[in-house]
């Protein structure tokens, strides 16, 4: 288990822009009469894609929304650890740490990350970057990786690394997926399934 | 080995085209109507006799799991919910399903929801995969268009198909507490039973099922149950994906056929251990929840559920991971005891508490912090942990412990001794 308390900052109010409130009709509109409550992770997702993260008016906006009573929407946001509780940075790096990263060098992008972005959590001074080591994130065949938004950065070297947040530092656009250009989780350098007329 | 024939993923690695009309090139929909006029009973009957058994990790047999539904829709609806929650620690086979190959599985979806006489299906996906979502949400897309699902679809049989997610949370990969998380609650496991298959989703019959049993089901049935029972070994059929991570020299997934075995697996399709062969020290042969196995009883060893189950191992997701010598393996199994720790989801007490008690023992033991004694402690509370849960979580948990110390007690003997010898720790 992780405790995981709000944030003693908290924004006066919010609303979902109109954009997002007709998708969350929709997103309420996927399940049964009488059963909106679950749509409770997409709506609470999509407030936080909206501020960046997820604040007390947030969920009890949600709550009212969806009919449930606010602690039961507070539990949900507790209990998902993807809920930031408190802002993060622009670019919020999200560090595989788990042992198949482990054992390809994650330690080693952790340590870029104390030294350039800070400590766990924080918010780097210029507002760009946060970063955090989270649980498995499924891409272990193309290990080490970090997710950055919504985007996964595979087969990273601290180079690879480095330079991916430089660049994300400088504004350039950076390429998603595997940093040395495998297209997925094929073995790299050559097919050894349906590789016939292959050279 | 298995040809490619007989490989049911033909776009594993994205390397063609993954919407429909590609797909349909490949075989994905082609003649689902023929499957469906085999009748529910049919579709059941055929997944049994293929023997193919879930590829979630627990490896029970799909088909018998589906023939636990009723038999006829009554006052509650049935549901099929898909377990694309997939987050065990050295697994990532789901993820190339649903982004390179999502109509085979679409087209699963429905075949399964007609088995078990569902007209809707919900796909369960963990929240960090947003791009495999949205690329699955644009198959979905497609295949409303096209009217292979939906009302009034050219199969016959009304089948809706929706996404929901979860939002990092490993438990919700456990089926009860992933229909917990589905009706919009924290993701705690129920007490079975009732077992879903009559009180599933909204108190409704559910299966649960992993998006690789879904998607291998058309294939299945469409060459015949007997073409995927004529691969692999008895009672362990058919082809499987395998994801082969850690210390190999090309880390990739792969399909091979069951039961291939372990030093096959990996130097046929992951470049062989990292350093050569003799440079293997343990392999986690199918997801972090599985015991490790040393390096001695790997080479010949058959990689399915049954015969690693006799070596007290398991196939589990096939998720394979590889350490080789460099690692230290006390390390190693820490950090998964930190994740079981991380990921309790805190309601039976000896996983809420043992599951922190071990990943703090074990750091002190990795640095040699302990006394023999406590290696018999520890081995005590992982087997109190076991089996007194709700869920296996706190199984799972257990036995990675226990597998490093049936195994690497010397290891942390070692370390032990090490420690306390005067002046040791100050030079390491």
């Amino acid at each position: 288990m992780v405790a995981r308390r709000l944030s003693p900052n908290q924004p006066d109010s919010f609303a979902f822009s109109p954009e997002n409130e007709s998708w969350a009709r929709e997103e309420m509109a996927k399940f049964p009469e009488g059963r909106q409550a679950s749509a409770v992770i997409a709506l609470l997702w999509r407030a936080q894609e909206q501020e960046g993260w997820l604040s007390k008016p947030a969920i009890d906006y949600v709550a009212a929304m969806l009919e449930m009573p606010e602690i039961r929407v507070l539990e949900v946001a507790t209990f998902y650890t993807m809920f930031n509780l408190a802002p993060v940075g622009e670019h919020f790096v999200q560090l595989c740490g788990t042992t198949p990263c482990m054992l390809r060098g994650a330690e080693d992008l952790k340590e870029i990350c104390r030294e350039r972005i800070g400590a766990p959590g924080e918010v780097s001074r210029d507002g760009k970057f946060s970063w955090m080591e989270v649980e498995c994130l499924g891409a272990c065949c193309n290990a080490p990786m970090v997710q950055i938004g919504k985007d996964y950065f595979e087969d990273l070297t601290p180079e690879s690394f480095t330079k991916l947040l430089d660049d994300l530092a400088a504004g350039k656009p950076v390429k998603p997926g595997s940093q040395t250009g495998r297209v997925s989780s094929e073995p790299e350098g050559g097919l050894t399934t349906f590789n016939e007329g292959a050279e | 080995m298995l040809e490619d024939k007989d490989r049911i993923f033909t776009n594993l690695y994205g390397h063609h085209d993954w919407r429909l009309e590609a797909a349909r090139k490949r075989g994905a929909w082609d003649g689902t109507r023929a499957l469906l006029e085999l009748g529910h009973e049919g579709v059941v009957d055929g997944v049994k006799e293929s023997g193919l058994r879930g590829r979630g990790g627990a490896g029970f047999p799909t088909g018998l799991k589906w023939s636990f539904m009723p038999k006829e829709i009554g006052e509650r609806p049935h549901y099929l919910v898909v377990n694309a929650d997939e987050s065990e620690p050295g697994t990532c086979k789901d993820r190339e399903i649903m982004r390179n190959d999502p109509h085979i599985f679409l087209e699963g979806c429905l075949v399964a929801a007609f088995g078990m006489r569902a007209h809707t299906v919900y796909i369960y996906i963990r929240g960090e995969y947003i791009r495999e979502r949205e690329r699955l949400q644009a198959a979905i897309d497609e295949a409303y268009e096209a009217k292979l699902i939906g009302k009034n679809n050219v199969h016959e049989w009304d089948c809706d198909i929706y996404i929901a997610h979860g939002a990092g949370a490993y438990i919700c990969g456990e089926e009860t507490a992933l229909l917990e998380s589905l009706e919009g609650k924290k993701g705690q496991p129920r007490l079975k039973p009732p077992f879903p298959a009559n009180v599933g989703l909204y108190g409704c019959p559910t299966t649960v099922n992993n998006v690789e049993s879904i998607a291998v089901a058309p294939a299945i049935l469409r060459r015949g149950p007997s073409w995927f029972a004529s691969l692999g070994r008895p009672n362990n059929t058919g082809t499987k994906l395998f994801c082969i991570s850690g210390h190999v020299e090309r880390p990739c997934n792969v399909e091979e056929e069951m039961g291939i075995p372990f030093r096959e697996l990996i130097e046929r399709h992951a470049g062989g251990v990292r350093g050569g062969w003799e440079n293997l020290l343990a392999v986690i042969p199918g997801g972090s929840s599985v015991p490790c196995l040393p390096a001695s009883t790997c080479a010949d060893l058959p990689m399915d559920f049954d015969t690693l189950q006799s070596h007290k191992s398991g196939l589990g997701t096939a998720a394979v991971i590889v350490m080789d010598k460099s690692t230290d393996i006390i390390r190693a199994i820490a950090r998964l005891s930190y994740f079981y720790k991380h990921e309790s989801c805190g309601q039976c007490t000896p996983c809420r508490e043992g599951t922190g008690w071990m990943w703090r023992v074990l750091e002190r033991m990795a640095r040699g912090e302990s006394s023999y004694a406590e290696i018999d402690k520890l081995l005590d509370v992982s087997k109190e942990i076991e089996g007194h849960t709700i869920c296996a979580l706190g199984d799972a948990a257990a036995w990675p412990v226990q597998g490093l110390i049936r195994h690497f007690r010397h290891v942390i003997e070692d370390r032990i001794d090490n420690y306390a010898r005067p002046g040791a720790a100050a030079a390491e």
